[in-house]
């Protein structure tokens, strides 16, 4: 796993391990924001590699790699929350999840680490949280400098 | 018990399939002993495993049909169709009962005893000697009586049968006789005929060690049946499909994961790994094949229901039909074998129903009462090819032609260019259905669509050909197996995609013009791509091909990548000519490499709304690619479902039909860099206008021309409006009293050509494109610009006669009636046009009249020359002026003319001569009129 700056010592709620209440998440950004998936949907996580383009298809879609023989579809989700896109040179990195036996990547700025949380400190979206985040966001987390968006996959993937 | 349900259902509804077909093989041959005695074989074992199982109300049926069973094999009851209906129906609701025993686990309730009387009745009924066996219908059957309905009949030999099974079922056979129970009833009567297959599951060790022991012993015919259907016990085990699937798709790796290795090795020389590679490449290969046939079943499996699904047909339509299956051991992947059976049920469902005559109609045509249905699977180079005819009636072109234009699928223009297999295909449109009532069993208009995308689905095609009278044959051509198919990999602006082999039919090599060609050079290259408004299309063997600009269709063209027509920068380009269908196009790819081997995986459920993709692979390279679908493809840009695709291919007869007629046509250019074309004829005059003499009252160019103020219409957009000095070609049409100006950028020539409208358009204002002076071209409709100029042009004119004058035109060749139609109606006449004299003489004896009839000569069924004579020799057109329009105009030809009885005899090209004739036949008509109404009157009441 990828070690960002910052350990998970670093986080208070941490501490409480190992309690049936608790889940651990995957800590990625994208742009700047903390995001977080849980850990047992993530199957793989790689630098992102050459993409096959993919014409037609939605523009969240970045493209469908090749990951050990199977056809990974990677949604950028830069794209899927409406910002910006990556600068130029940032490949990003691919955290791979399995949806109903199809594997598809997010795509995001890089990946930190694994933390654990409590779940009884997920709070609600904040009402004034933008329409793009709040449609994928199931909660948020206060760690200690920063926030983190909890992101609901299946939501990210619900892509038609 | 419980896990020898999931084995007994299986079993059961393979045997219910066999008994299907063996069942009409025994109507038709009712002495065959053979046939029987496997069926009541087959429906005793299914007795004798619910029983053992407990399944109650399932036994009843399966007892009370092997009762009736019993005496027809006894010799007592002679089979009958009545006999047989009712087995089926026995049949019918022991897969009911079976179906939600699947379901659920348990027997579903219902009542079977109206059933179960009709069987016993039909026995007891028809066997007055049932004296003998008194107690065959109490289900409650004392245990004394099972041997006699059993024991010797089916094995022969009952004692040696309980050696062979006997222990691994029963376990314990002597209690049973002292219960003897009527619950137990069913086992102990089933113990020694069970024999393996339904209990197959726990027992394989069995017989198999015991087999031999019972071939060893002198064989009686009887037992030696019995040891044949031990057989398969022994040498066949059940696996999971899944595992057999899993298995594939390793495989399929390992293919994928080989080639890759290959790829790797091609370039590195190193002879140290060449030989192990090489065996590595033979052993996958050995182990892709055979786990292929793992997946291989005969494609009678899915022919079992068809004889079953024919006989009930043919007693519900009261049709006699015969059904022939050949190659039914033709083997293919179990997963095509699937997806293909529904289809080719409905396709058979369709031949019974639709091509099929009733017996009444065959006996009138000539032909045999029984009509005959034919299956016939072969193997065609990685493809199966299953052919499905019948000897019926075959399709009626005619009635399809109508149903086209009803439905508005084509214009008529357009049917007239298409060959009769084109007009067939039109069945396999959506919504389209030919017969002319809906029964129970086709006729709804959904159908041979579906049929079609079912099968295109699964990459194969589907195609009809069809003789009138003599019947027709759908052939489908289908993929060996889905799971590894061969396919040409080409590049389309710098991204690869795959195309599979099967729709490939040629690679063309083609230029692209460039700015500095002249335009005389372009006729120097047989395969230079040409642009109609921008669609290119590309002369192929005397064919115009429709192209589809690939980089353009999938939206893969950036700003900075300009359109290919101006692109000097690329020298050349591949055309993939590909068939989907009965349309052939071409797809423009850069690049072209070579073919491989690839793995078709569904693409992402996202990304399934994307129809141009059948799915994508990994190369061996590593890479990922999508693999284009011919038949997405051809969809998404009309062909194949849009009318321009028939045109894709132009076969003889239109050729001849327009062809063989030169005619004088002004070249010119307008918009674009093409040429188009109009007859000269319809062309009044040729003008040079200096622009700033055009005026724009109310935004409307017009200019004074010869004392009148004449319209001008632009034929482009963005044309030569803005400029307004230099001089500016017109083309003037012009009837009595007005004119319109089309404005053009070039007159480029006028030429004396055949012309063959070869593709239709729907660019408005355009007829179509022909081959002129060999180049594509684009035909200019003018009906459509003159109402550009005046919207009144072909309606009633205040000014002109307060009647309309009504003229029947007869002629064979939509082109002509596009041409001539807005000619007259532009003098005000209204104009009835049909496309052959039988259907004129159709409206004559309808009691429609008109004042003048237009015929031309040369017309299939019936000529310009039997048809004049026809109306001159009775009926209420005998009076009426008639005129012969033709091509050829030799003084022999107006002498057959006048005799037939045409008034007059006039080149089709020449609008003025045929205006003035009519105005001259009609001016002198219109004297006798008030005398000719008259006796249309009279004919009419007659």
């Amino acid at each position: 796993m990828i070690a960002g700056e910052s350990t998970v010592a670093e986080y208070p709620v941490a501490a409480v391990a190992d309690s049936p209440s608790d889940s651990m998440f995957v800590v990625m950004t994208v742009r700047g924001q903390l995001c977080g998936i849980p850990v047992l949907s993530v199957r793989d996580i790689i630098v992102t590699q050459d993409m096959t383009r993919i014409p037609l298809a939605p523009p969240e879609i970045a493209g469908s790699m090749n990951l050990r023989g199977r056809i990974v579809t990677a949604i950028d989700l830069r794209r899927r929350l409406d910002l910006p896109a990556r600068e130029p040179g940032l490949a990003g990195m691919s955290v791979v999840v399995d949806r109903q036996g199809e594997l598809y990547s997010l795509v995001v700025d890089s990946v930190r680490e694994v933390i654990e949380l409590s779940d009884h400190r997920l709070e609600p979206n904040p009402p004034t949280l933008a329409a793009a985040w709040r449609e994928f966001s199931s909660g948020i987390y206060r760690l200690q400098s920063e926030l983190l968006v909890v992101l609901n996959t299946e939501r990210v993937l619900a892509i038609s | 018990m419980e896990d020898l349900l999931p084995d007994f259902l299986t079993e059961t509804l393979e045997s219910l399939e066999r008994l299907d077909t063996e069942l009409v093989e025994l109507e038709r041959q009712p002495d065959d002993m053979g046939t029987l005695s496997s069926i009541f074989r087959t429906v005793h074992t299914i007795k004798g495993t619910c029983g053992f199982l407990g399944l109650a109300r399932l036994e009843k049926v399966a007892h009370a049909s092997e009762s009736v069973l019993d005496l027809h094999r006894n010799g007592v009851m002679a089979v009958t169709p009545a006999s047989i209906t009712l087995i089926l129906r026995a049949l019918d609701c022991i897969r009911e009962i079976v179906s939600g025993l699947s379901q659920t686990g348990k027997e579903p309730d219902g009542d079977d005893s109206a059933l179960i009387a009709d069987l016993i009745a039909a026995a007891e009924g028809n066997a007055p000697a049932s004296a003998a066996m008194p107690d065959v219908w109490d289900l409650s059957t004392p245990p004394t009586a099972a041997p006699s309905i059993v024991g010797p009949s089916i094995a022969g030999a009952p004692p040696p049968a309980p050696s062979i099974v006997g222990p691994s079922i029963v376990g314990a056979p002597t209690p049973a006789p002292a219960i003897a129970g009527p619950s137990i009833a069913g086992p102990s009567i089933a113990g020694p005929s069970i024999a393996g297959p339904s209990i197959a599951g726990p027992s394989i060790a069995g017989p198999s060690t015991q087999a031999p022991a019972v071939v060893a012993s002198p064989a009686r015919p009887a037992e030696t049946a019995q040891v044949r259907a031990l057989e398969p016990v022994a040498q066949t085990i059940r696996v999971n499909v899944e595992v057999l699937e899993g298995l594939m798709t390793l495989v399929s790796e390992l293919v994928l994961t080989r080639n890759q290795i290959l790829q790797l090795a091609r370039t590195q020389a190193n002879d140290a790994f060449a030989a192990p590679l090489q065996r590595l490449s033979h052993i996958t290969s050995d182990l892709q094949e055979g786990v292929m046939k793992t997946r291989m079943q005969p494609i009678g499996n899915a022919w079992n229901n068809l004889p079953r699904l024919v006989r009930d047909l043919a007693h519900e339509l009261d049709k006699n039909i015969e059904l022939v299956m050949l190659g039914a051991d033709t083997e293919l992947d179990r997963q095509v074998l699937e997806l293909i059976k529904d289809p080719l049920t409905h396709m058979v469902r369709n031949s019974a129903d639709h091509g099929l005559e009733s017996p009444a109609d065959r006996r009138a045509a000539g032909k045999p009462e029984q009509g005959r249905i034919r299956l016939n699977a072969f193997h065609e180079g990685g493809h199966i090819v299953i052919e499905i005819g019948d000897d019926g009636r075959g399709l009626h072109v005619e009635r399809i032609r109508s149903k086209i234009i009803a439905n508005g699928l084509a214009t008529e223009a357009e049917l007239a260019g298409m060959t009769g297999q084109q007009i067939q295909s039109f069945i396999f449109r959506a919504g389209f259905s030919t017969a002319a009532a809906v029964t129970s069993v086709s006729g709804r208009g959904v159908g041979m669509d579906v049929v079609k995308t079912n099968i295109e689905r699964i990459g194969g095609t589907v195609d009809v050909t069809s003789e009138p009278g003599a019947g027709a044959v759908f052939t489908v051509k289908i993929p060996l197996t889905l799971a590894i198919v061969s396919a040409l990999i080409v590049e389309v602006s710098g991204e690869r995609y795959a195309i599979p082999q099967i729709s490939v039919v040629e690679l063309v090599r083609a230029q692209i013009p460039g700015p500095e060609d002249g335009p005389d050079d372009r006729r120097t290259s047989d395969t230079m791509i040409e642009q109609i408004n921008d669609t290119p299309v590309l002369r192929l063997r005397d064919h115009l091909l429709p192209l589809v600009d690939l980089s353009e269709l999938l939206k893969l063209r950036g700003a900075d990548r300009p359109q290919i027509a101006t692109d000097a920068m690329a020298e050349s380009l591949y055309i993939v000519v590909a068939q989907v269908g009965a349309s052939r196009f071409g797809l423009i790819v850069d690049r072209v490499f070579d073919t491989e081997e690839i793995v078709v995986k569904p693409v992402a459920p996202i990304l399934r709304h994307i129809t141009l993709f059948s799915g994508n692979t990994i190369l061996g390279d590593g890479s990922v690619i999508m693999i284009l679908d011919p038949n997405g493809i051809a969809r998404a840009t009309g062909i194949g479902t849009g009318h321009a695709a028939a045109h894709a291919e132009t076969v003889a007869p239109s050729d001849v039909q327009n062809s063989s007629q030169t005619m004088a046509l002004l070249l010119f250019r307008a918009g674009d860099a093409h040429n188009k074309a109009v007859p000269l004829n319809l062309v009044s005059r040729l003008e040079t206008v200096e622009r700033k003499t055009i005026e724009y009252p109310g935004g409307q160019p017009m200019i004074q021309y010869r004392g009148k103020l004449m319209p001008l219409v632009g034929m482009a957009t963005s044309g030569s409006m803005e400029e307004h000095s230099g001089s500016q070609p017109v083309l003037v049409f012009a009837d009595g009293k007005r004119a319109m100006g089309l404005m053009v950028d070039e007159i480029v020539d006028v030429v004396e050509d055949h012309l063959a409208v070869e593709l239709s358009t729907d660019q408005p204002g355009f007829l179509g494109t022909a081959i002129v002076q060999g180049k594509a071209t684009d035909i200019l409709d003018t009906s459509f610009w003159l109402q550009r100029a005046f919207k009144d042009w072909f309606g009633t004119n205040p000014t002109s006669r307060a009647e309309p004058q009504q003229i029947l035109m007869v002629e064979d060749s939509a082109f002509f009636r596009s041409l001539i139609i807005p000619a007259l109606s532009a003098e005000g006449y209204h104009v009835t046009a049909v496309d052959n004299p039988v259907a004129a003489l159709a409206m004559r004896t309808a009691g429609r009249m008109f004042d003048l009839i237009l015929s031309d000569i040369e017309m299939p069924e019936m000529d310009g020359l039997a048809f004049a004579r026809e109306i001159r020799a009775r009926g209420i057109w005998a009076s009426l002026p008639v005129i012969a329009l033709s091509s050829s105009s030799s003084p022999k030809a107006i002498e057959m003319g006048r005799e037939a009885g045409f008034d007059n005899y006039i080149s089709k090209f020449d609008k003025a001569t045929l205006l003035e004739a009519v105005g001259a036949e009609l001016s002198t008509a219109r004297v006798a009129s008030p005398a000719r109404r008259m006796v249309v009157e009279q004919g009419v009441a007659s």
